[in-house]
Parts: C-alpha cells; sequence; structure tokens
C-alpha cells in the first residue's frame, strides 16, 4: 500500500516549495469525489459504494464537495496569486470554479477509487507539487493508494467519515495549509489515514500532509505530532519506565511509531509491535502471538488515542484482545500523547471498547497520560 | 479662516513611525565617541590596569559600538517610537498580564536621589528609611494574602513561583519527606508554574478542565499521592472563571501531605475580596508589575513577592527584613533558608513603588480596585460578545471574573482569518492584543483584560476597533491576513523563534549564526 503510488512509480517526490512547473508558478492538483458527503446529511454512515450513494439521492441528499472544495481553492487563489490549477474534468474538479482551473485528465464515467487514483496519477504528472482533495476517509484512502506515502496531500474536509488526520480543520483552512506548502513556508509530515473495516477503524497508512499549526485537523482524530507536542521527552519517559527483562507492546499510530523511532526500533505504524530490552520481538504481532510474548514476564501496553474519537482499545488495535489487557493489568498501560493533540481532544473522555464490559468498566476513572520527560496528564478514560 | 477644528474620524487613521533603524553595532564608526575623558595628569599611575591580575585583563579591548551622543540619543528615541507601550495604547489585550497604569509620581519617587544612590551595601543604619518601607510593604502583603510572611526578593513572577518550589522542596526534606517528588497544577495556571517545579527537578502532573472549564477535581483526587509535594494553581485561571471549590482542592492535596501554593501573579479580581490562607493555601506569590502597579519594564527587572505560613518561615529566602521595635535590619543568619534567589533584598525601585501604590489607595480602595477591574471586564464582555464570530467558551451566560478567553473559531471558520490574524489587524488601529498561552486548548484564543485603569470611553473604542477588524475579516479579508499594514515593523518569522539555530540575542551571536548560514 506504500510502495505503490503513482508518484513513487513515477519518482516524483516534491520538497515544500516545489510544484513551480515553469517560470516561478506553483502548481496544485485539485481532486473532488464529488459524491463525497452525500450521505452524511441523511444520516447514513457514509458515501461508499453505489447503493449507498443511491439511497442518499433517493433521501434527498445533495453533495457538498464542490462547495467546500471552492472555498479552499478561492483561500489558496487569495494567499498564493497566479497558482496553477490542474485539475479532472467535470464534477471531479473543473466544475468547481470554471475556468479557472487546466483540465488535464478526462472525467471517468464512475467514480470508483481506481477512478480516484487514476485521476491523482494524472495530476502529478502535468506538474502538481502538492495534491488538494475534497473529500472523506474513503477519499484519503484511495489517495494514499494513488500516491504512496511520500507525496504531499492536504484534504478538504467534505465526507461523512473523516477520522483521518489529512483534513484540515475547514475548507478554507486547507487553502491556507496548501498555499504555506507551496510558498515553502511548511514542511510536511506523515499524518494517519484511518478507514473503517466493517465496525472497525483501522489505521490504513500514512500520508504526508504539510504541518501547519492549528490548521490541520487534530480533535476528531488520532492524528500526528507537530512543533509544540515533546516525542523525545516522551520516548524518553517510556524508555526510563521500562522494567529489565519485560516486554513493551506499543499499539499502532504516529505517535507510539515516533517513539519506537526513536528508541531505535522500526517496525510498521499500522501493526501492534512487541519490544525487549530495545529490540523488535514481532512487528505487525497477532493477538496469539503478543499473549505469548508477554505471559511469564513483566509487560506494559504503550498505546496513544488513535482513530475516531479519542478510542485507547477497541478501535485499529483489536489484536490488544481483553486476555492480554488482563493479563498486563491497568498500571501496564502507558498512556502516550503530545499536548496538542490532547487539547484537541476539547475535554471529552479517552474511550474504550474492548468488547469486555466489566474489563472497559475497569479501565475508565483517571489514567496518567505521558506528554514529555516527567510530565504526564490526568485525564478521564470514560464510559462509551 | 473659521477656526474650526476638523471632526475626527470614529476610528483612529492611526499610522505608527517606521524608522528602519539599524542595530547600534550597524551604526558604529570607528573613532565615534559619546565622551572624551580628560587626560591623566602628569605623576599619576599610567594606567589603573596595570594594577589588576593579568587573568582579569582583556588581550583586545571589547568589541563594542562606537557612536556619538546624539546618535544613541537618536536612536533609543526612534526605537521608543515605533513601540505600542503601556502609556501610549488602550493596552486591554494582554489578558493574563494586567496592564495597568503605573501613576508617573511613583516613578518622580524612585527617581530621586535618596533612592536612586542608595548602595545596597550601605550600612543598615543609614538606610533606614528604604528598610521600613520594605517592613511595611510585607506587612501589608501579609494582610493582603493572610499569610504570615512575605519575602519581597524574587526580581521577577517566574522567579518567586521558583522561590516557592524552592521552600516546598526544603519544607518536605526538613521534614525526611524528600521522596515527594511530584507537583500537580492545571492546564490554565501559568505555564511558569509547571516551568519551575521541573527546573527544581519535580515530576509534573497536569489537569485539564473539565466541561464547565473548572480543574477536573476528579482528576486531581486521582492524582494526589504520597508522591505529592505541591499543588500549583491559578484561580480564577487563564479563562476568568472563579473556581468556587478551590477549598476542596487545598484539602485534597493536604489529605495526602502535599502543600497548596495559590499562583497570584495577577490578584487583580480578588483584591479585598478572597485571600489565599482563608483557601488554606500554605504558600502564595504576586506579581507587583501586575496587580500592584508597578511597570512589567519590558522583561524586567520586576518584583515577585512570596507570601508564606507560618510552617514555612523559616525557609524564607535570606536576608529577611526584621524590626526590633526600635530599628530596622536584615537578618541573614537563617539555617534553614533557601538561600538567595536574587542579590540583596530585592528590586527596591519597584518595592517602593508598590508601597507607595497601595499605600494611596488604602484598604478600601484596594477593593475597589478589583470592583471596578471586574465590572470593565464584564461589560467589556457583554460588548465584545455582540461582535460577529467571536465566543466566550466555557461557563454559557456565566460572569467572569477579571479576564476572559475568547474564541474566534467560528469566524475563522467563515473567513479563513485567524485570530493572530486580527492581532495584526489591530496594531494597524494604534492597540496591542494576544491570543492565549500553549497549547490552545480554546481554539483561535484571544485574552482581554481591561483592569480598572481604563474608562468606559476607553473600552468602548477597543470594541469599535475590535469590531471593525472583525467586520473587515468578513468583507475583505486579504486586507487583515496581510496586516499589519500601518506598523512599525511587518510579520516576523515565527518559525525562527522555535530555532536554536537561528535566534539570537547578542550582536556575536547573530553574526555567528548568521555567517553560518
Amino acid at each position: 500500500m506504500l510502495g505503490g503510488g503513482a508518484a513513487e512509480r513515477a519518482g516524483i517526490v516534491p520538497g515544500p516549495g516545489s510544484g513551480r512547473a515553469s517560470g516561478g508558478v506553483h502548481t496544485v492538483g485539485l481532486l473532488v469525489n464529488p459524491v463525497a458527503g452525500l450521505g452524511g446529511t441523511v444520516a447514513l454512515k457514509g458515501s461508499d459504494g453505489a447503493e449507498a450513494q443511491r439511497r442518499a439521492r433517493a433521501l434527498g441528499a445533495a453533495p457538498r464537495a464542490a462547495e467546500r472544495a471552492a472555498l479552499a481553492l478561492a483561500e489558496l487563489r487569495t494567499r498564493l496569486p497566479g497558482v496553477r490549477v490542474v485539475t479532472v474534468a467535470g464534477d471531479m474538479g473543473e466544475d468547481v470554479l470554471p475556468g479557472a482551473a487546466e483540465v488535464v485528465c478526462d472525467r471517468p464515467l464512475r467514480t470508483t477509487a481506481a477512478d480516484t487514483r487514476r485521476a491523482a496519477g494524472a495530476l502529478i504528472e502535468a506538474g502538481a507539487g502538492l495534491l488538494l482533495f475534497a473529500g472523506g476517509d474513503g477519499t484519503a484512502r484511495d489517495v494514499l493508494d494513488a500516491l504512496g506515502g511520500g507525496f504531499p496531500a492536504v484534504g478538504i474536509p467534505a465526507g461523512v467519515k473523516m477520522h483521518s488526520a489529512v483534513y484540515a480543520v475547514s475548507p478554507r483552512a486547507a487553502g491556507e495549509v496548501a498555499a504555506a506548502y507551496l510558498s515553502g513556508a511548511a514542511t510536511a509530515a506523515p499524518s494517519e489515514v484511518m478507514d473503517r473495516d466493517g465496525d472497525d477503524i483501522v489505521l490504513y497508512g500514512l500520508l504526508s500532509v504539510p504541518r501547519v499549526a492549528e490548521r490541520v485537523q487534530r480533535g476528531k482524530v488520532g492524528s500526528s505530532l507537530t512543533g509544540g507536542d515533546d516525542l523525545a521527552g516522551i520516548a524518553a519517559e517510556v524508555d526510563a519506565g521500562r522494567r529489565a527483562g519485560g516486554v513493551d507492546v506499543y499499539g499502532p499510530g504516529t505517535t507510539t511509531h515516533g517513539v519506537l523511532r526513536l528508541l531505535g526500533v522500526d517496525a510498521p505504524p499500522t501493526g501492534v509491535t512487541a519490544v525487549a530490552d530495545g529490540s523488535c520481538l514481532a512487528a505487525d504481532a497477532d493477538a496469539a502471538a503478543l499473549l505469548r510474548l508477554s505471559t511469564g514476564r513483566p509487560a506494559r501496553i504503550v498505546v496513544s488515542p488513535i482513530g475516531g474519537q479519542g478510542f485507547l482499545f477497541g478501535r485499529g488495535n483489536q489484536q490488544i484482545t481483553p486476555a492480554l489487557l488482563r493479563a498486563v493489568g491497568r498500571d501496564g498501560v502507558v498512556v502516550v500523547c503530545g499536548e496538542t493533540k490532547l487539547a484537541a481532544l476539547g475535554g471529552r473522555p479517552l474511550l474504550v471498547d474492548t468488547g469486555d464490559d466489566a474489563l472497559d468498566r475497569s479501565l475508565t476513572g483517571y489514567l496518567p497520560i505521558v506528554t514529555g520527560r516527567r510530565r504526564h496528564v490526568m485525564y478521564r478514560v470514560g464510559e462509551r | 479662516m473659521t477656526g474650526e477644528i476638523a471632526p475626527k474620524p470614529p476610528l483612529r487613521r492611526y499610522h505608527a513611525a517606521r524608522w528602519d533603524e539599524p542595530l547600534l553595532f550597524e551604526l558604529s564608526q570607528p573613532g565615534q565617541r559619546g565622551i572624551l575623558p580628560p587626560a591623566l595628569e602628569p605623576g599619576l599611575a599610567a594606567d589603573a590596569a596595570d594594577e589588576l591580575p593579568a587573568a582579569l585583563r582583556r588581550e583586545r579591548p571589547a568589541a563594542l559600538p562606537e557612536l556619538a551622543q546624539n546618535a544613541v540619543l537618536r536612536h533609543y528615541l526612534r526605537l521608543s517610537q515605533e513601540n505600542l507601550g503601556a502609556d501610549l495604547n488602550i493596552d486591554i489585550g494582554q489578558g493574563t498580564c494586567t496592564m495597568k497604569y503605573s501613576p508617573k509620581v511613583n516613578d518622580r519617587l524612585v527617581a530621586g536621589h535618596k533612592l536612586a544612590a542608595l548602595h545596597p551595601r550601605q550600612d543598615d543604619e543609614t538606610a533606614q528609611g528604604v528598610l521600613e518601607i520594605l517592613w511595611r510593604l510585607e506587612r501589608m502583603l501579609a494582610e493582603i494574602s493572610g499569610m504570615d510572611r512575605v519575602s519581597l526578593q524574587p526580581g521577577a513572577g517566574s522567579a518567586a513561583i521558583w522561590t516557592n518550589v524552592a521552600m516546598i522542596r526544603a519544607y518536605h526534606e526538613s521534614r525526611g519527606e524528600g521522596h515527594r517528588d511530584q507537583v500537580i497544577t492545571t492546564i490554565f495556571s501559568h505555564p511558569s508554574n509547571a516551568a519551575c517545579a521541573k527546573t527544581a527537578g519535580y515530576e509534573v502532573i497536569t489537569l485539564y478542565p473539565d466541561a464547565d472549564g473548572y480543574p477536573d477535581l476528579d482528576a486531581l483526587k486521582a492524582a494526589v499521592s504520597d508522591r505529592t509535594a505541591a499543588l500549583l494553581i491559578t484561580n480564577p485561571e487563564d479563562t476568568g472563571i472563579f473556581n468556587p471549590r478551590i477549598a476542596e482542592f487545598v484539602e485534597a492535596v493536604h489529605a495526602v501531605g502535599g502543600l497548596a501554593c495559590y499562583d497570584q501573579a495577577n490578584a487583580n479580581g480578588v483584591l479585598g475580596i478572597t485571600r489565599a490562607r482563608d483557601a488554606g493555601f500554605d504558600l502564595c506569590h504576586f506579581n507587583l508589575h501586575k496587580t500592584f502597579s508597578t511597570p512589567h519594564a519590558c522583561g524586567g527587572p520586576a518584583a515577585g513577592a512570596c507570601g508564606v505560613s507560618a510552617e514555612l518561615v523559616p525557609f524564607l529566602p535570606r536576608p529577611t527584613v526584621e524590626f526590633d521595635g526600635e530599628r530596622y535590619f536584615l537578618d541573614d543568619d537563617r539555617p534553614e533558608s533557601v538561600g538567595k534567589v536574587r542579590p540583596f533584598t530585592g528590586v527596591a525601585p519597584n518595592l517602593v513603588r508598590a508601597y507607595s501604590w497601595i499605600a494611596s489607595l488604602g484598604a478600601e480602595g484596594l477593593r475597589e480596585v478589583a470592583e471596578i477591574a471586574v465590572l470593565n471586564n464584564n461589560y467589556l464582555m457583554t460588548q465584545m460578545l455582540k461582535i460577529r464570530g467571536i465566543s466566550a467558551p466555557y461557563a454559557k451566560g456565566r460572569r467572569r471574573i477579571e479576564q476572559v478567553r475568547y474564541s474566534w473559531e467560528e469566524l475563522a471558520e467563515e473567513t479563513g482569518v485567524h485570530s493572530e490574524d486580527l492581532g495584526h489587524r489591530a496594531a494597524d488601529y494604534g492597540v496591542h492584543y494576544w491570543t492565549s498561552h500553549h497549547p490552545y486548548v480554546v481554539p483561535e484564543p484571544a485574552t482581554l483584560e481591561p483592569t480598572e485603569s481604563y474608562s468606559k470611553r476607553d473600552l468602548d473604542e477597543y470594541v469599535a476597533i475590535m469590531n471593525a477588524v472583525a467586520e473587515e475579516a468578513y468583507a475583505d479579508p486579504e486586507t487583515v491576513r496581510t496586516a499589519p499594514h500601518r506598523s512599525s515593523v511587518h510579520l516576523n518569522k515565527e518559525e525562527t523563534l522555535d530555532d536554536a539555530g537561528a535566534w539570537a540575542v547578542t550582536w556575536r551571536a547573530y553574526r555567528r549564526k548568521n555567517a553560518e548560514r
């Protein structure tokens, strides 16, 4: 998933301030998922698939992606006059601001995931230095598939499900972030793309998103660490609490992945990793392996709030089973989180949904969250 | 000629001075001098420096800028014109900082030779006047806080917090409880509380607000243990919301043997109304440059005051100022003291200013200060909340104490203009405006604190400016976003503030870091 993007195939991974095709002109690729958000207004859980879209339209829903993309584009053009916009024909981009963008890709007959991927590839080949896309979690997943992890993109929030940390806080903020990146004032960092798999929300992969403080969505989502957060301090604190001969189970996500990286362990951010004495015992481990590795010696579970509404367990990390949690115990749970990400929860409690009600209840109450070296926040874990 | 005065527009057509003034080092010209001292008389030692030990002597002269007197004067006058000082603007935009008027008569008092020419090494017998002022000021602040003794030694608010943390540590160690290694604070208390505790070696536990914006009492109860050294907390917090359950916070910390320390840097809303000791606190501190009107002085020297209960008196910084009924003297023989946190007895000019300010008001006047500050704030909030796109998060419909943390979240979503942009545009109308400490728990924050110094007319003018700027954000966001347009400088590169490779506080560092780039 991370290796097969069109950008990497084309060998193009631009840095900040790039996307100047010629004569110093910045180029942005605009991609709109015209059916994004269709389900939301009529209380459907998403807009993926022809059947959901048909039902949504039958219930009187109207797409809102174009309108939101227009706001983002207006903001970008204000902040970066003369920006060149390349896009897809029709309602996948061209119709957003007719005449304002160069159409470099035909409108596919349908708007399937494959069409999204093909269109993204075309925009990159046309010189885009950044992809600005309007949609929801499904769109982000398709964009990631198309781009790979290295090509920068930022989402215009327009979907029903937006658990991913790749969306700006508002459509206008998306335009601002794009302008900041193209003009070289912001750099990009890996950010979580989440998606729903049945009832589960999973970490799908990492998309490169420009970081502009307070402008990229962090509130409702598991998200990437930014400037104010002390990842090195968090890693040092986790390391200082390590018990000799013990095993540490790291949940998925950018924070835990960042901690692992600083501790010298290279493992995929989407999986659960078991570490002992500073070396990786198992990457992308399943439930049985984790239980086996943690039995008979001191164990900790290191997790960061991930996905949707600040879930600690039960979303995106089902490999950490009730059996493992019971074996490790509440005292062995180490929650790590940057301060800005915690602040962005807006006072809402962290949540657990392990599938075992008694265990869930035992995990509620207050837990110390590691926010830096010898720094904690006492934070509430609530009932769902 | 009619002699009529042209009517002024509703909003000032302000424009700041813009001098493009170089740095002093850039203005330096070899050989320029401010003063030429007379040549040595024949027969005197050729060079006094010859008497110095070799280790103290420079091999090369110091690289100082060389300028004439008028060049120096012109330089600093120009810089002063490029400033929006507290005496120049309606300075209510720096919430939490309590930017009140500092009466000029107090500057005259301290500029006189009696204080300005005083030497800290003078014999106590020849400094009875200033020692009496320090002693009496200490008694006043003890009465205001309810504490038993007060130290006036710290040179700033954060220095006072650090001093309190040092006393907390000494207190626990004296009781054989040096194992207490945690300090608890809240996210809406001033970040100096966490920073000072951390500097002193403590582990810091921070509490976040509950849904109403109060610090979470249940979180505190979960955090306290036999490792708790102290709670460092502000009330009202930066939101301007008074925590009515503060005594329960103190009790929860006392129950495990910890101390409770009240950050009263800004006590402007509670003077004469509540006292730290009455809520059970063991320590508190005041910033005399906030509540007690001495100038902030652009980062110092300021003055902090630490108040403590009787149990903590042995640990106060030394020397203390004492009075034996006849004469005032300095007591340096305090074996349990945390030592000195600053040379001598404190920043005397600021202490005299604060003494004069308190004496001129009296007890009734201090309470009136708090009452007017609270009334001003609630009037300002009522007017500000009429502006499009603004809100006051938490405690909906309820009054605030002396300040409010507002949110421009709605305006930002609708216009793409951010709180920082509004502040930059406000500078075009000659007023200052601040957002919030980090992290931004309140999105798109702005913190306003009008104090008692400003009239209704002043507040109305400030509101009119903020209203104009907000309306402009809707009608012409580009102008707001690219502001300031009429100020002395344009925008700083904020990212360099976090880049140790870029910032420079000396000319030498500036040249070194820029040469390397």
